[in-house]
């Protein structure tokens, strides 16, 4: 396993937004989480990369207990890459700056390299025209296939999707869907955030129900959406489903 | 037909002129003597024995200190706004965050003209071969790094939070997210407001003279101690700042509209 969660944890003051998960994924594995808003779905993605410091339990990356003393976060973060809803492009650079910076501020990459990675990447999510362009000129899908290549720059071991399509509007959501399909089929290990219930049966392995900072459900895209156990899941996909 | 506000007021204003024309006039303002006068007293203050020079070496002086004050201020200013937003932000550093609190609240609590005196006669005290000069840079630079603390503070603080968690979520340090990602966004946000820092020492730096810096306003004074005019070196003066003040506002101006303009795109 790339990612062992062990009764992972979380409150904020008062409120427990997690309350003991334990999951993991596979190399190669796409994992869709799905859930109500406020039950803790993206909560959880962000405590696998340290955005949120869990308050109790365990997350292993490749074996290494991520949220002990010892472990240096920013190393972790080279390898697992996250991609927001808002894309969050820093806007004083260009589209291939935005790319290179981290490769090459982190010494992985010379300059060079970077920039041959970028024009690689950019291509792949169809953006081959817009190497020196400014995140301001860019419409909302595009700036997510942009932050897409960004993330995959470091050439991470797992991409954290955290509802990526939700910001977009309607007619941009299948272009980033297209991007992450195709990442989907060239094997990279997946964790999405998502309320886009088709392409999450389509694209991924297993699905987890997240309800109340708990996984209420899990199984394989047939098993959660074609013939749910729990109560809650039958609700919420009935809700979700019925447009 | 009734008349309206607006003529109403012009006929006022029409009379008040008349009134001060006419006292103008019971002066003795418009005698030939009353102008042949104020020319001579100009001739005196500014052209004889070149006094307008002193007003231009002067002038150099306010400009030189302002602009050098100004770095030394943006610099302490940036240091001192990146220990509080970083200690807001989670990374421990309380000692730093202390100090940087105690130097913000003194500096801004005092007049910048106490300050200046007490780094001239009492921290430097025996330095008597330091130039005066540097003396005042170095007072107006670190009593404006507090105030530029408080506007890089605002400017950091109005970038949306997921810029600095892309950066980190990308393996980059808080240091190296900071200086690449942050600071280059907020300072964009907060030029025109250093501008208007620049602006506020121009004038805050007419004190200068009470160390024995011949800035513009001491420059006035002196022509005053040579020709015994009291109101024409002095107004002279104010009319410089004004001008200076007021071109650079006008740039201020121009300056926020084309960010504005660049950043919508």
């Amino acid at each position: 396993m790339i990612i062992e969660v062990e009764n992972l944890k979380k409150s904020f003051g008062e409120l427990n937004v997690l309350n003991g998960i334990t999951t993991g994924i596979n190399k190669g594995e796409r994992i869709a989480v799905i859930g109500p808003s406020g039950s803790g779905k993206s909560t959880f993605l962000r405590c696998i990369n340290r955005m949120e410091e869990p308050t109790s339990g365990v997350i292993k990356f490749n074996g290494e207990d991520i949220t002990s003393e010892s472990c240096d976060i920013n190393l972790i973060r080279r390898r697992v890459g996250m991609v927001f809803q808002h894309f969050y492009l820093f806007p004083h650079l260009t589209v291939r700056q935005n790319i290179t910076l981290a490769p090459v501020q982190l010494n992985i990459m010379n300059q060079k390299e970077a920039d041959e990675k970028a024009k690689y990447l950019l291509n792949r999510v169809g953006l081959a025209d817009k190497l020196n362009e400014w995140p301001d000129k860019l419409s909302g899908g595009q700036k997510q296939r942009v932050a897409i290549a960004r993330a995959m720059a470091m050439n991470p071991e797992v991409l954290l999707f955290d509802e990526p399509t939700s910001a977009l509007d309607p007619e941009m959501i299948g272009e980033v869907l297209d991007v992450m399909k195709e990442l989907a089929d060239s094997g990279m290990t997946m964790y999405l955030v998502t309320h886009e219930m088709g392409f999450a049966k389509e694209v991924a392995d297993r699905i987890l129900f997240i309800d109340h900072g708990i996984i209420s459900e899990e199984g394989t895209p047939s098993e959660v959406f074609d013939n749910p156990k729990q109560p809650r899941t039958i609700e919420f996909l009935s809700k979700v489903l019925r447009r | 037909m009734t008349m309206n506000n607006k003529t109403r007021g012009d006929y006022f204003l029409g009379l008040c002129l008349i009134i001060l024309i006419f006292l103008l006039y019971r002066s003795g303002f418009f005698t030939v003597e009353a102008w042949q006068n104020f020319v001579d007293h100009f001739y005196q203050n500014f052209i004889e024995k070149d006094r307008y020079m002193m007003l231009v070496k002067g002038l150099r002086s306010t400009i030189f200190m302002t602009l050098f004050a100004t770095l030394i201020g943006v610099a302490v200013g940036i240091i001192l706004s990146v220990i509080r937003v970083a200690h807001a932000g989670g990374i421990h550093i309380p000692v730093l965050n202390a100090l940087a609190d105690c130097y913000i609240a003194v500096l801004r609590g005092t007049p910048a003209m106490v300050q200046l005196l007490i780094w001239n006669f009492t921290i430097f005290a025996s330095a008597r071969d330091l130039n005066k000069m540097y003396i005042a840079i170095l007072a107006f630079g670190l009593n404006s790094g507090a105030y530029v603390a408080e506007i890089f503070r605002g400017g950091i603080e109005a970038i949306d939070r997921g810029q600095m968690e892309a950066a980190r979520s990308l393996g980059l340090s808080y240091g190296k997210s900071m200086r690449l990602v942050i600071l280059p966004q907020a300072i964009r946000n907060v030029v025109p407001m250093l501008f208007n820092e620049f602006i506020v020492l121009l004038k805050e730096t007419s004190v200068a003279g009470y160390i024995g810096i011949d800035d513009l306003t001491r420059a006035g004074q002196n022509i005053q101690a040579l020709t015994m005019e009291h109101s024409q070196p002095l107004i002279m003066v104010a009319i410089i700042y004004l001008l200076i003040v007021m071109f650079l506002s006008y740039l201020v101006r121009r300056l926020e509209k084309y960010l504005s303009r660049s950043r919508r795109g």
